[in-house]
């Protein structure tokens, strides 16, 4: 493989890995405070459907991505009160919040199937972009690429210093004892969850207007689910989030790098790939229970209801 | 504001009325999204829930569509049961599809009564086999059942796809991803002539008898239910947990991949790539709505396989979206879920109330 | 007396109320604590203690009633504004973050007063310090002891200004000897002008420590006294009523002949914040009870769970019963040779919440033929648990109500009688009357004792070392995973016990 090859498989892995990251970003702040969502890919399935529709009827790719978060926001909201303020089962209300997304994602979409729109172009930073290998890869990205990386950067310090951070994390370990010192768990949880509904909007906003600029049912293809075990494997850590999710996206441009190689393999049978990564995943991050149950927030999941 | 006060004990009326809430406040609900489109509510709801099922062809095909749903779902139920979250009910139908057509496929010369039971258990067997698999990583390797069966969908998806475009494509089929036809000894008889509807309605049913006797009667039924309950009791009383968790996977996926076999045995004839309209995934909704129960179960699926013919009526004859069944579907859930809250709480609104009455209550309560 | 004039109450409630469904937790309560106070607060399980202090902490909103501070009446809304008046609580299950060091714990506490994070584990230090209990802010609480969490508890409320401070069972967590070094810093904070509401229920205690008491009954005031000047009986009466019997001393006994032997037991806690367990080694013997005292957390889970069957260990031969080794067998092999568990856990191990009486009665009892040819047989199950609620009075509408509406010492009562029916040869009980009122836990006592005169044995581990003194026949103490020497309970003092519990003992030389 030559050179360019390398720097355009990065290129590609961080593009791929970036509605990964930023989905995982939000679940990992939403699984700190003990509120375990599964409705992600539902999330980012509305957050698809109304960026495109927004950036196709108004022509602008700024208000696409703003209304893609709003549809994200209000997809967790409707979590959030059912799973929050109803005290239903975590589990059960993320599975729906994922059919719910994925109907009405579909049903409100099925005018625009294949119209086309002028995606967001990269935009190379002058000088940083001509760095050999990692240039290209780092820093001749669209803009929701770089704000991703900001958006780590933030999540980072939210979680090593600042004391909103540690609300979150206490919420998450012991609601019960936060109750009783006054923290407010209710809301700490909400604005958590909408923090992981806006992440996982503009996700899809991400798919749908820079990605592969059109809409297509179903075209999450996983990526809520992928990133929820991608949480797992970071351990619920934020720094190795980053890792997995550039991981995932190299797993799921495999076909370049097979390509690349010469080989010729059913792309059909390629397309297993990131889902047999993510088990594989599972697997090794998995095994050890003891490591893994003191990795995890240790109410994660559990409802709360202030006078139980 | 309202409040959320405990009840104590779980009350069973809530139980089985909060579907009922859950059916009635989605009707409502359809019926002000159908205002809002410009169609007639009552007209609208008419073509998706009493135009489908007007004649003895729609019944028919109202049972052809339930056979599945239901074959998943009760099989969802015991291992819901077990508290073990099998979302893989759709991969398992897939590859009982794919396992089952396989086998078909390798005996479309043969004839005999045995052709029909062989592939029927291949399909079985490969839905066991999907399910086992997820079996295998939660018990072996602690890998969260949720996150696996998600994947294992869509590997089975995928696998399904590359077979119809290669190994079982029909060689005769002039490129179509598709695979040949079955021969008649591998196809599930039907029940009715002129109609679709087949004796996989009947394995569907005799399935709901044997779960229900097992959940209901027999030793192994009872630790399945402790340990989803309460597993540090089930472990305090030395119920196998790893076993369970097994059996309850394989008798699912082994009834998910009866469903799949079914269809391309049945109504199908052949493998196709879309062998399934989620079925897998209503099932989980089904499985809910009709509280685990068998009768529920029963009830749950025949308004779930209306949702989908009407879905399709909807398409014919109002020009709407297909995806309205999805819509449905989501909605269904969601209410079910928030009527749910009525099950372990009471809800108080706190304006209307006053300590006098709140003592009254209490009062009564306690001469309870 | 001019004084009291002058300085009002610190703390005066009045006809407080507070209505739950299906009962009334606090019925017109009143309440007086003077500044430099130590005032007791007295009751059973159940009386309204916990549900009164939480009013005062305002975590609980009461239905009627009126709180005077310093004289003036005040709503207290949230303990964010108990916190600013000067009122801090010590709980009894403590409101820690595992995960989280001592400093980062109390920072969430205080909220926006908690300053930078450095001067903050200073104030920490001065202040633990101060009052005798050292801290070290870095530490994550995890690797802290019981007692050390306690001091976190406290250290949190005596950062900030303090005037009133609440302790809720503190002494349940602590060896006699912590409990002393307890006592003085209280004496230390109550001369310094703090007051002191001191819930308990334990009498001595409270007559050395308490200038006042006030005792609750079923939600109402039913005494008040000075409790120097009172007998632990007469205090005990306040609380209890008339009509229940207070407790009875059995007879000891001494029985040579094992039937639970453990030796050289170790084992590693899979639990990432539990004790491992080194080299236990104790048998019981049939026809008697053993008592193990400990402060919780050195290891009796972990023990537990060995001698139960949930967790099995590598060297079989570690545990034996008569019939030879066991430590490889699962709890259903064990309780086929005549083993019966009371666990810790009531709701949630012993009995499953949202299952009904009978189907509790089926969970541990499906060995005594209540399943036929892997069918239940529903007829019978429904007799046995019959039996149990009728043998053993439990209070419940029948066998189809479910165990989670069962008040605790009910369902402990039925736990234990679904254990002892099964005539077991061995039972192991784990803190079999914590949180049931004094009835019940007399009538578990009897039960057990009436269970060791039929020749079963029988191991009673528990944190509350009065219950074991007056219980057992032999006695012995766990610390951090190992095991202390056993003594007849006759031959042994509360305050040797007490410092076995503290880890100060040799340990104990296996036989080569």
């Amino acid at each position: 493989m030559d050179i360019d090859l390398i720097s355009n498989i990065l290129y590609a892995m961080v593009r791929t890995g970036t509605p990964l990251l930023l989905i995982a970003l939000g679940e990992l702040v939403c699984e700190k405070s003990g509120v375990l969502n599964l409705g992600q890919e539902g999330m980012v399935l509305m957050g698809a459907v109304a960026g495109f529709v927004a950036a196709l009827l108004t022509g602008s790719l700024m208000l696409g991505f703003l209304l893609a978060i709003a549809a994200g926001i209000a997809m967790s909201l409707l979590f959030g009160f059912i799973a929050l303020g109803l005290n239903a089962n975590q589990v059960a209300t993320g599975l729906a919040l994922t059919i719910f997304g994925t109907g009405l994602s579909a049903f409100i979409g099925s005018d625009f199937v294949g119209k086309p729109i002028t995606g967001l172009e990269p935009f190379a930073l002058p000088l940083l972009s001509e760095i050999p290998l990692l240039g290209k890869m780092l820093f001749s990205q669209d803009m929701i690429v770089y704000l991703s990386f900001f958006l780590f950067a933030a999540v980072y310090w939210f979680f090593r210093s600042s004391r909103p951070g540690l609300i979150v994390k206490a919420v998450g370990e012991n609601p019960h004892a936060a109750n009783a010192i006054g923290l407010p768990v209710i809301r700490t949880r909400y604005l958590a969850v909408m923090f992981g509904g806006a992440m996982a909007g503009l996700a899809g906003g991400y798919l749908s207007i820079a990605y592969t600029p059109l809409w297509a049912e179903n075209m999450s293809a996983g990526r809520g689910w992928i990133a929820l075990a991608l949480v797992v494997f970071a351990s619920w850590k934020v720094e190795r989030v980053l890792l997995g999710a550039w991981l995932f996206g190299l797993a799921s441009i495999l076909h370049l790098v097979f390509q690349g190689l010469g080989f010729s393999i059913s792309s059909n049978l390629l397309a297993t790939l990131p889902y047999v990564a993510t088990i594989l995943v599972l697997v090794l991050l998995s095994r050890n229970q003891v490591r893994a149950r003191l990795l995890a927030p240790m109410s994660l999941g559990k409802p709360f209801h202030a006078s139980s | 504001m309202i409040k959320l006060e405990p009840r104590g004990q779980h009350s069973k009326l809530m139980a089985w009325l909060s579907p009922v809430f859950a059916g009635v406040l989605t009707l409502i609900s359809g019926a002000i999204l159908f205002a809002l489109l410009g169609q007639d509510p009552l007209e609208a709801l008419h073509t998706l829930l009493i135009m489908p099922v007007s004649d003895i062809y729609g019944l028919a095909e109202l049972c052809v569509k339930a056979a599945p749903i239901l074959l998943c779902a009760i099989g969802l139920s015991v291992v819901f049961k077990a508290k073990v979250w099998n979302i893989g009910a759709e991969g398992q139908l897939l590859m009982g599809g794919l396992i089952g057509s396989a086998c078909a496929l390798a005996l479309i010369d043969a004839e005999g009564f045995w052709v029909l039971p062989a592939v029927l258990l291949a399909g079985m067997v490969g839905g066991a086999l999907w399910a086992g698999l997820a079996a295998w990583l939660k018990t072996s390797f602690n890998a969260n059942e949720i996150l696996t069966t998600i994947m294992l969908n869509y590997i089975a998806l995928n696998l399904l796809i590359w077979a119809v475009h290669g190994p079982l494509k029909d060689p005769d089929g002039f490129n179509f991803p598709e695979s040949a036809m079955f021969s008649d000894s591998a196809l599930i008889p039907t029940l009715i002539d002129g109609t679709r509807i087949h004796f996989g309605m009947l394995f569907a049913l005799l399935a709901v008898v044997v779960v229900w006797v097992l959940l209901s009667r027999s030793f192994l039924g009872f630790q399945i239910k402790v340990l989803g309950l309460d597993a540090s009791a089930a472990r305090l009383a030395g119920f196998r947990e790893k076993r369970l968790v097994w059996i309850a996977l394989l008798i699912s996926g082994a009834l998910a991949g009866l469903a799949g076999v079914g269809e391309v045995a049945g109504p199908l004839g052949q493998l196709v790539p879309s062998i399934s309209p989620g079925y897998g995934y209503a099932a989980i909704i089904v499985a809910f709505l009709g509280r685990l129960h068998p009768v529920g179960i029963l009830l749950a699926t025949l308004l779930m396989a209306l949702i989908y013919m009407g879905g399709e009526m909807a398409q014919i004859n109002l020009g709407l979206p297909v995806a309205l069944t999805g819509l449905f579907q989501g909605m269904l859930l969601f209410y079910l879920l928030a009527c749910d809250v009525l099950i372990n709480f009471r809800i108080r609104i706190p304006a209307l109330s006053t300590p006098a009455t709140d003592k009254l209550a209490a009062n009564q309560e306690a001469a309870n | 007396m001019a004084e009291a004039h002058i300085t009002p109450p610190r703390l005066t409630l009045r006809r407080i109320t507070k209505i739950y469904p299906g009962c009334v937790a606090n019925d017109s309560i009143d309440l007086n604590i003077e500044p430099a106070e130590i005032h007791a607060l007295l009751g059973e399980n159940g009386a309204g203690k916990s549900t009164l202090m939480k009013v005062i902490y305002g975590l609980v909103k009461p239905d009627q009633g009126e709180v005077l501070w310093d004289g003036m009446p005040v709503e207290i809304k949230d303990p964010a504004q108990a916190r600013k008046l000067g009122i801090g609580m010590v709980f009894q299950h403590f409101s820690l973050f595992e995960t989280l060091t001592v400093t980062e714990n109390i920072a969430l506490a205080l909220g926006d007063d908690a300053g930078d994070l450095p001067s903050l584990a200073k104030r920490i230090r001065e202040v633990s310090e101060k009052y005798g209990m050292a801290l070290n802010p870095d530490r994550e609480i995890h690797t802290l002891s019981v007692g050390e969490r306690q001091r976190v508890e406290i250290v949190r409320c005596l950062v900030q200004p303090i005037k009133l401070l609440i302790l809720d069972e503190p002494t349940s967590v602590l060896t006699p000897q912590e409990v002393e070094t307890l006592f003085v810093t209280l004496r230390k904070l109550a001369e310094e002008g703090c007051s002191i509401l001191f819930i308990s229920h334990k009498l001595d205690e409270v007559r050395a420590l308490c200038h006042n008491a006030t005792i609750l009954r079923a939600g109402k005031v039913s005494g008040e006294c000075k409790p120097a000047d009172e007998s632990s009986q007469s205090i005990a009466r306040m609380m209890v009523g008339d009509d229940t019997p207070i407790s009875t001393d059995y007879p000891k006994v001494l029985r040579e002949e094992p039937f639970l032997q453990v030796s050289g037991l170790n084992r590693v806690s899979d639990d990432p914040f539990g004790t491992d367990l080194h080299n236990i080694s104790f048998s019981v013997n049939a026809g008697e009870i053993l008592g193990i005292a400990g402060v919780a957390g050195n290891g009796q889970e972990e023990l537990l769970g060995a001698l139960s069957g949930e967790d099995q260990v590598e060297n079989h031969d570690a545990i034996h019963f008569p019939h030879g080794a066991v430590g490889h067998l699962s709890p259903r092999e064990r309780r086929a040779a005549g083993m019966a568990f009371v666990p810790e856990e009531r709701l949630g191990r012993g009995a499953v919440p949202d299952m009904s009486l009978k189907d509790n009665a089926l969970l541990t009892g499906f060995l005594t033929g209540l399943v036929n040819r892997g069918m239940i047989a529903h007829g019978k199950t429904r007799d046995f648990a019959k039996q149990i609620i009728e043998r053993y009075k439990v209070k419940t509408s029948g066998t189809e109500a479910h165990a989670e509406s069962l008040s605790g010492g009910n369902l402990q009562k039925f736990i234990i009688g679904r254990e002892i029916m099964q005539n077991p040869k061995l039972l192991i009980a784990a803190h079999p009357t914590w949180g049931v009122d004094i009835g019940a836990a007399t009538a578990i006592h009897k039960a057990l004792i009436e269970l060791r005169d039929k020749g079963a044995a029988i191991l009673v581990v528990s944190e509350d070392i009065d219950e074991l003194f007056q219980i057992s026949d032999r006695i012995g103490a766990i610390c951090h995973g190992r095991i202390s020497p056993i003594k007849p309970t006759p031959d042994t003092t509360i305050n040797e016990v007490g410092r076995w519990m503290a880890g100060d003992f040799a340990e104990v030389e296996i036989k080569a």
